[in-house]
């Protein structure tokens, strides 16, 4: 029996949003050029989310679009029937700084395929990483820029992100076999 | 996390067989596909290194340039083989070209041919995945898929839509294929044309028959347009294509009569002046160009699809 | 040659309308005596064949020998071997050879082929037309002279009505019926299967039962203005049925047969486009298949013939439009009669067999189907009741194209003897 443990509840979340928010700004320099990108699913409503904040500090209107990596696995051909493909929509990439946002990092395949697909869009003139959870365990050289919370998991441990905007609540668990 | 996809089996041989999950399933595969070709870069790896042989016995260019565009967008290998000859028996037989192209370790056929069951018969004889572009009169399961699309972008739904086929359903591979797909999603199905052009017991496929044209414009959301071939008139079937397009042709005064606004479909190429006018084909009701773009759509996610592989093979979660 | 004494088997004699539990002693190739406690003379070989059944050696007056000209699928060495393995002792071989059977010469190859494998009898039925083209007659004296029982186009219809017509007075002279594949070909050119919801759903064109019912309608016709002889080869369809049955209730000298796949399968065996269950005429509906049974039941249809139409493999292993038409049936015919109309109980057993030796003996003018004294010793041993498995790779026939490999069925011949001689036992 796998045990659940709470890692962030949604106030803790809230506070990492915010910080995370303000990092991302001043690693980008500003908010001109600016693209916040999430990976579906997760990644999309805390971009979203993220995405609000700064427009809220910055008084601004931060372009931003969504990311559906399952064409781009490298995986695909290993992994038997297909999952459901999400949606991809962005706007225009050329020159500008792109925030690729997810809700976990953790092997790194994820982001890689994302930088793929991004590529097939334009040409960034400059692409950031941001992560809610790094549970290290990294299989290739990734690093995230801006982070909410960097925890050591162990390879049969799962790190669970919860939105209130599908799952009905905001949480970060880990399970972890007994 | 990611919930239980239906499979679709190694082949797609027709619709008649998948169920109503299988056929949604399809159909909301293609539309991020949809997305895909409208990038600049009309290119996702997905299919990365697989080899595709479209094995094509009947002439077709639409059909077939479709499915290359659908491969080479998944990036797929892709090598065109087209013969004309009229009996494969004339050269190698359909067996013999499919083992030599397994033994050639190809991952995927795409198969029209001139016999009904051809697919079905490659399919049981080989190990790659078989798509039936077309078997003799059987199915074109595809186009099938992507008329059902297309109404569905049109109506948001097929559940009790009206659809009226029209034209000679009695050697429409396309027609029965939409009367499996549609019936199946709960649309209501008409045939319409010359009883002469109408299976005698099309009624038990679960459709119902209106004689005139002019009755099916009155009842139905939506027609799709058969074409019909030259040779129909040269077998006997219907005096002359002139005489069709008189009795049954979907002109621009009938479609003027039409009591709401009907959507207007046909699988291509058309006979203009036969079984559709000029001002029908291009006017404001049709969606025969959404068709064409919905195919590629539709043909990436079939072989998107069915390149999964069996069921048993150990599905990873998303990591990141 | 042995004097041979079968004792103790229910002796079935269909022309006698005899049942009895009785022996039955063969000498010099004929029937020398059947009833209770038989001694044989001296030297006589005795079998015991307690539990069995003692009838008539079978009589199928439909089969494809495909030689001359077709070796390959099939000779006449082991399409006799075949039959006997099924329990005929006669069989008649039709004339769609290579070259066709029109002339003495290959009436008299035919015979003498089947002398040398001296297994079943084989009796050869010529041409209509000469190259069964449907333009000239053939020599039908010659070709009785020669040894031929009948003649017929099979493979295709007798051409026009006219040709029809003149065949059935002229073959009045020699006492031989007319024997007709019935199809309107310009209903049935391109079909490959029956015209129904099946062959719609498969996207084949169909044969429609009226392309059959035409041409029966048509030969009933004829043999009622000539007071010809004309035999209706594999009938199919309900309506058929209802014609032949009206036509024997006028008088008209109309007899007909069915195969076993009529009253076995249905349309229904096409699905998934099995080769093996495309034939012509095709597999029909389910209604047709109980109005052949009933015209079996009721004598509408005088007897079982099988059609055994032997192909290569590679030439079943095909798209079902290319594949050629007709499956082998020599040693699944009685199985599939017991099993389907005895078993059902549409039919007795003595019944059946009078259709299956009797009638087709009586029909064609063939010695053999009975057990009388004096008559040839053709005689089948068979046990009703045993269940087996369909296993066509242990076939004598050269070829396997069936679709009833794997079913089990009922009955099946144990012994079968042509001319007072063993010509098949069975071992496993």
């Amino acid at each position: 029996m796998p045990s659940r443990t709470l890692l962030l509840d949604d106030r803790a979340i809230a506070r990492a949003l915010s910080r995370m928010a303000s990092e991302i700004v001043e690693q980008a320099r500003g908010t001109e050029q600016l693209v916040i990108v999430g990976i579906q699913r997760r990644g999309v409503e805390l971009a979203a989310r993220l995405k609000h904040l700064v427009d809220q500090a910055e008084q601004s209107a931060v372009a931003f679009g969504k990311l559906d990596i399952t064409l781009y696995r490298d995986d695909l051909q290993a992994i038997g029937p297909r999952p459901r493909v999400g949606v991809t929509e962005l706007p225009d990439l050329d020159g500008r700084t792109v925030v690729i946002v997810d809700d976990v990092l953790y092997t790194g395949r994820t982001i890689r395929a994302a930088l793929d697909e991004c590529a097939d869009f334009g040409r960034p003139r400059r692409i950031l990483l941001c992560v809610l959870i790094d549970r290290g365990g990294r299989e290739l050289p990734i690093q995230a820029d801006i982070v909410g919370t960097t925890i050591s998991t162990a390879p049969g441990d799962r790190v669970d992100v919860l939105v209130r905007e599908l799952d009905g609540r905001d949480a970060v668990e880990v399970a972890r076999e007994a | 996390m990611k919930p239980d996809v239906p499979s679709l089996g190694k082949d797609l041989v027709g619709l008649e067989h998948l169920s109503a999950d299988q056929l949604r399933l399809i159909l909301d595969t293609a539309e991020p596909f949809k997305e895909v070709s409208e990038r600049q870069i009309k290119k996702v790896p997905a299919l990365r290194g697989r080899t595709i042989v479209n094995l094509f016995f009947e002439a077709s260019t639409r059909t077939r340039i479709s499915f290359e565009f659908a491969e080479k967008r998944l990036s797929a290998d892709t090598v065109s083989i087209a013969s004309s000859g009229s009996s494969v028996s004339k050269g190698e037989t359909l067996v013999d070209t499919a083992r030599n192209l397994e033994a050639m370790r190809i991952d995927m056929v795409v198969i029209r041919h001139h016999s009904s069951g051809s697919a079905e018969f490659l399919g049981k004889r080989i190990r790659t995945n078989v798509i039936n572009a077309g078997d003799g009169k059987h199915e074109h399961p595809t186009q099938g898929l992507l008329d059902i699309l297309t109404l569905r972008d049109k109506f948001g739904k097929i559940e009790g839509l009206k659809v009226a086929i029209c034209g000679d359903v009695l050697h429409s591979r396309v027609a029965r294929s939409n009367i499996w797909g549609l019936t199946k999603l709960g649309a209501e199905v008409a045939v319409c044309g010359p009883a002469s052009l109408l299976p005698r017991n099309v009624e038990e496929l679960g459709v119902t028959v209106i004689p005139r044209i002019e009755d099916a414009i009155a009842w139905a959301d939506a027609l799709n347009v058969l074409r019909l071939q030259l040779e129909r008139m040269q077998s006997g079937f219907i005096p002359s294509l002139r005489e069709y397009n008189r009795v049954f042709g979907l002109t621009t005064d009938r479609l003027e009569r039409a009591p709401k606004d009907l959507v207007i479909m046909h699988p291509g190429p058309m006979n203009r002046g036969v079984e559709i006018d000029s001002g029908v084909a291009d006017g404001p009701h049709s969606v025969i160009l959404p068709q064409v773009t919905n195919g590629v759509a539709v043909r990436m996610a079939v072989l998107y699809l069915l390149a999964g592989g069996s069921p048993d093979a150990s599905h990873q979660g998303g990591e990141a | 040659m042995r004097p041979l004494l079968l004792k103790g088997g229910r002796v079935i004699d269909p022309s006698r309308a005899a049942d009895d539990i009785a022996d039955v002693l063969l000498e010099d190739g004929r029937i020398a005596a059947v009833g209770r406690n038989i001694v044989g003379p001296d030297g006589v070989e005795v079998l015991d064949v307690s539990g069995r059944v003692v009838a008539p050696g079978l009589v199928d007056v439909h089969v494809h020998l495909r030689e001359p000209g077709q070796e390959d699928l099939e000779t006449i060495a082991t399409g006799s071997a075949s039959a006997v393995a099924g329990g005929f002792t006669s069989i008649c071989a039709m004339p769609n050879t290579d070259p066709v059977c029109d002339n003495q010469g290959v009436v008299g190859f035919v015979i003498a082929q089947a002398q040398r494998a001296a297994k079943a009898r084989v009796y050869p039925i010529g041409a209509v037309t000469l190259g069964q083209k449907g333009q000239q007659l053939a020599e039908f004296g010659e070709l009785v002279g020669a040894g031929a029982v009948a003649v017929s186009d099979d493979g295709k219809p007798v051409a026009t009505a006219h040709m029809m017509r003149t065949a059935l007075e002229y073959a009045k002279t020699f006492g031989i019926p007319v024997a007709d594949h019935c199809e309107d070909m310009s209903l049935a050119t391109g079909g490959s299967m029956h015209e129904g919801i099946v062959s719609t759903r498969l996207g084949l064109k169909g044969i429609p039962a009226a392309a059959e019912e035409i041409m029966v309608a048509r030969d009933i016709l004829l043999a009622e203005l000539t007071g010809g002889h004309v035999h209706l080869c594999h009938m199919s369809t309900r309506g058929s049925v209802e014609l032949i049955r009206r036509a024997k209730e006028r008088g008209v000298r109309v007899t007909a047969e069915a195969c076993p796949h009529h009253f076995s399968l249905t349309h229904e065996a096409c699905v998934g486009y099995n080769t093996n269950a495309k034939m012509n005429p095709p597999l029909r509906e389910a209604e047709d298949v109980e109005a052949i049974r009933e015209g079996l039941r009721d004598g509408t249809i005088d007897c079982v013939a099988t059609d055994h139409a032997p192909h290569h493999y590679d030439a079943k292993e095909r798209e079902f439009d290319d594949a050629p038409n007709g499956i082998i049936g020599l040693e699944t015919a009685l199985g599939l009669s017991i099993t389907e109309l005895v078993g059902r109980g549409l039919l007795t057993l003595p019944q059946l067999l009078h259709r299956m030796s009797t009638a087709p003996a009586r029909i064609f003018n063939l010695p053999g189907g009975t057990l009388a004294t004096g008559a040839p010793a053709d005689v089948v041993v068979i046990d009703p009741t045993v269940k087996w498995t369909v296993a066509p790779e242990t076939f004598r026939s050269k070829s396997r194209n069936t679709p009833f490999g794997g079913r089990e069925l009922t009955g099946r011949a144990e012994l079968t003897i042509v001319r007072g001689q063993v010509a098949f036992q069975r071992t496993t």
